[in-house]
């Protein structure tokens, strides 16, 4: 992924970060073009689109751009980046691994202590995989990887989650539960979902992506089913 | 070495079977001028006996072969854990230029060479075996645990902290995605310390090789018979007794094992000895080295060095390494169908498998030393053992490559000769070709060792060096054993490019091997 960055803006004093006519690529692929897009603590921002219109390269690319900048950010990328050989403690655990030094995490991978553990007792009980902390990863089922994707996300906290589809492996009411308590442990949100209903119910902000293309990005309130319909419809 | 350089500027053109060919080709112009003369005045007479020999087993020193077969595993298990452990803190700095080279350098040095050389400062000890095996195998689980990292899924890494410290991201994000691989590796490198620490015993440690060569020469072939199913069976029942689990307390046991081993005792301060004196070239060592006349005398030594016996040793050695590759092809293509059981049937598969893996566990340079005995000191000997030994595993390899390509196709495929060549052969071709150029490096290395045996090769001016206390000289052959090793590598590299078969057999721990 490279960012064009001689036309890149300047970030504004209350914004956390500003993309100003910036086009990103993916080797030699161009994969969204004049990009406009700015982001302010307290937003809850929903990319919508059809699948493969670039939302994870946008999401990549903001991620990209905080943590060069310092910032602490939560990540579910979208094929969660788990470790299946280790344990979901293991995993969760790993969302702090910048927190402590290279002993202390060592220590905790051949034996987990006591304080480690109830540490991340809490974010396995918000995602219902508590008592399952000593499971190897690759044993779950997809919805349960996810959830530890999510957990490990919670318990790295902080003020701000950026989430690649962190709910699609998990039936809708659960989905729904998760992005409340996620809306309501991190002061910023970007998530791309592709529940439009689950979108709104969420989003402060609502953008739609097609054909490589930011094609709107407005106030929930004021998106149009028609918006939306756009998005998904055929070439 | 110029034949090489022409064939691989004209290789692309030439295309996979084209390149057979002139590999092919080069090893019958060969021929003319390697030395196949059988020495020995009845090989008939001589093998006729030693097969008398070998279907008779002689058990009678079951005692100490038993105790020789304890101390080669527990040479084996010291050997490999300390490779493996060297090796798997160089893995991570692997793409470091100096790491690469420094790995390349040791492991190009066959583990028999190294113990020679290491019996001049730590004499016939516990010390000298493991640690020959431990430094050429740290090479190559340095290089293979590295390849296995780089082709770890990357994306657990990415979702790490960005700030988090290396150590942490590289135990906690790579290494347990690899470790599965790692642990498989070690397995079959365990295999390979059995064979080397077996083979040690032809210099004069106590492993079931020593008890070999004694009988050898004693003309004891039942006893040879029994040494050698000793050897087979410890390496058959392998995987039942080496457990992972169990791996700590095997390792404990041999260490105290070897600890008990009595050692002819060594003068002190040998090591220093060794490096300041004995590996100094004779010239620069009894000379004044501020005085140009000493690097004259030096650069004369040198000269006569590498005409003498670098330059006719490393011709013996290519001439046998090319002949030996293209045996091992032919061993490789007629043998693999043994155990593809849709071809020979389901005892002709059993059967086949024996064979293979009799071929594949018998050391190369314990089959040479075999060979030897019937045939007398030629090319022969060394040509038919890294041949057989070499292509009884890219056989083994391939066979079970067939049997999975065999179940997927097609119901009403042929049968016999047709499926063989126009379903099998075609599909395996190319993994065929790259695991004879990943063995050619191995060949070519192996063909410089079996010169310690007394054939014309590198090794024979290595061990005389040796014998007649004169290091400086064996480490300048070493050196130049080093580079052909490193260039046929870079050479194999390239023509795999070339014909676009870089990554197959690659998959398997033996096509990995080096």
């Amino acid at each position: 992924m490279s960012t064009d960055t001689a036309m890149s803006g300047v970030t504004q004093p209350h914004e956390t970060l500003r993309f100003s006519g910036e086009t990103f690529s993916y080797g030699r692929k161009v994969v969204l073009v004049d990009v406009d897009f700015s982001l302010r603590p307290g937003e809850r921002v929903v990319l919508l689109g059809r699948s493969g219109a670039g939302k994870s390269t946008l999401l990549n690319a903001v991620y990209k751009k905080l943590a060069e900048g310092g910032a602490r950010v939560s990540l579910v990328p979208q094929e969660h980046g788990l470790v299946p050989q280790l344990s979901i403690f293991h995993n969760v655990y790993m969302g702090r691994l910048d927190d402590r030094g290279a002993v202390y995490n060592l220590a905790n991978l051949v034996w987990p202590m006591g304080s480690e553990r109830r540490r991340v007792a809490e974010p396995l009980k918000i995602v219902g995989l508590d008592g399952l902390e000593r499971q190897s990863v690759e044993s779950l089922s997809g919805g349960q990887k996810q959830r530890t994707a999510l957990a490990r996300a919670i318990h790295r906290g902080g003020s701000m989650l950026i989430g690649d589809e962190p709910v699609s492996a998990v039936d809708v009411q659960q989905a729904a539960g998760l992005i409340g308590e996620v809306a309501r442990r991190f002061d910023t949100l970007l998530l791309a979902l592709h529940d439009v209903e689950l979108a709104r119910s969420v989003a402060t902000r609502i953008v739609g992506i097609a054909d490589g293309r930011i094609t709107f990005d407005r106030s929930t309130d004021v998106v149009s089913d028609e918006d939306i319909d756009v998005l998904y419809r055929g070439r | 070495m110029s034949y090489i350089a022409v064939a691989e500027r004209s290789l692309p053109r030439l295309g996979r079977v084209g390149t057979a060919a002139a590999f092919v080709a080069l090893a019958i112009a060969l021929m003319p001028v390697a030395d196949f003369r059988i020495a020995s005045h009845d090989p008939w007479a001589e093998l006729a006996r030693m097969g008398r020999g070998l279907l008779s087993p002689d058990f009678s020193a079951i005692g100490s072969l038993s105790y020789a077969a304890a101390l080669t595993i527990s040479f084996a298990i010291c050997g490999v854990a300390a490779g493996a452990t060297v090796g798997f803190a160089l893995a991570p700095f692997y793409h470091y230029r100096p790491v690469r080279l420094f790995c390349i350098c040791i492991r190009s040095i066959h583990e028999l060479f190294w113990a020679i050389l290491l019996m001049q400062i730590t004499g016939l000890s516990a010390a000298t075996g493991v640690l020959a095996i431990a430094i050429s195998y740290s090479g190559i689980f340095a290089k293979v645990f590295s390849e296995y990292l780089d082709e770890a899924d990357p994306r657990p890494v990415a979702a790490v902290p960005p700030k988090a410290d290396p150590i942490s991201i590289h135990f906690f994000a790579r290494l347990p995605l690899a470790l599965r691989e790692i642990r498989i590796y070690v397995l079959y490198r365990l295999e390979c310390g059995l064979r080397s620490s077996a083979v040690l015993g032809f210099v004069g440690l106590p492993t079931l090789g020593f008890e070999l060569d004694s009988f050898l020469k004693q003309g004891m072939y039942g006893a040879v018979a029994a040494v050698l199913i000793i050897y087979y069976v410890l390496i058959a029942t392998m995987r039942w007794w080496m457990r992972g689990a169990l791996a700590p307390a095997y390792i404990a046991a041999s260490i105290a094992f070897l600890a008990t081993l009595q050692t002819p005792p060594m003068a002190s301060g040998a090591l220093s000895r060794f490096l300041t004196h004995d590996i100094v070239p004779a010239p620069l060592r009894n000379g004044d080295i501020s005085e140009l006349a000493t690097w004259g005398r030096f650069w004369s030594w040198l000269e006569k060095l590498m005409l003498n016996q670098a330059l006719p040793g490393l011709a013996a050695t290519m001439i046998v390494a090319q002949i030996a590759l293209v045996v091992a092809g032919i061993v490789a293509l007629l043998g693999f169908p043994l155990i593809v059981r849709s071809l020979t049937g389901r005892i002709g598969a059993v059967f086949g498998h024996i064979g293979l893996v009799v071929g594949r566990s018998t050391p190369e340079y314990m089959l040479a030393y075999i060979l030897l005995q019937v045939f007398g000191p030629s090319m022969l000997p060394a040509v038919l053992a890294l041949g057989l030994h070499n292509g009884t595993i890219i056989a083994h390899l391939l066979g079970r490559q067939s049997t999975g390509i065999h179940q997927g196709l097609r119901a009403d495929a042929p049968r016999g000769a047709n499926l063989y060549f126009f379903e099998l052969l075609p599909r395996v071709y190319g993994s065929f070709l790259a695991l004879c150029f990943y063995r050619w490096e191995i060949i070519v290395r192996e063909s410089a060792l079996v010169g310690l045996l007394g054939i014309s090769t590198l090794g024979f001016y290595v061990g005389a060096a040796i014998q007649e206390i004169r290091i400086d000289r064996a480490v300048v052959l070493l050196l130049v054993t080093m580079l052909a090793t490193v260039v046929i590598d870079i050479i194999s590299r390239r023509l795999r490019a070339a014909l676009g078969i870089e990554s197959l057999g690659a998959r398997t721990p033996a096509g990995r091997e080096v």
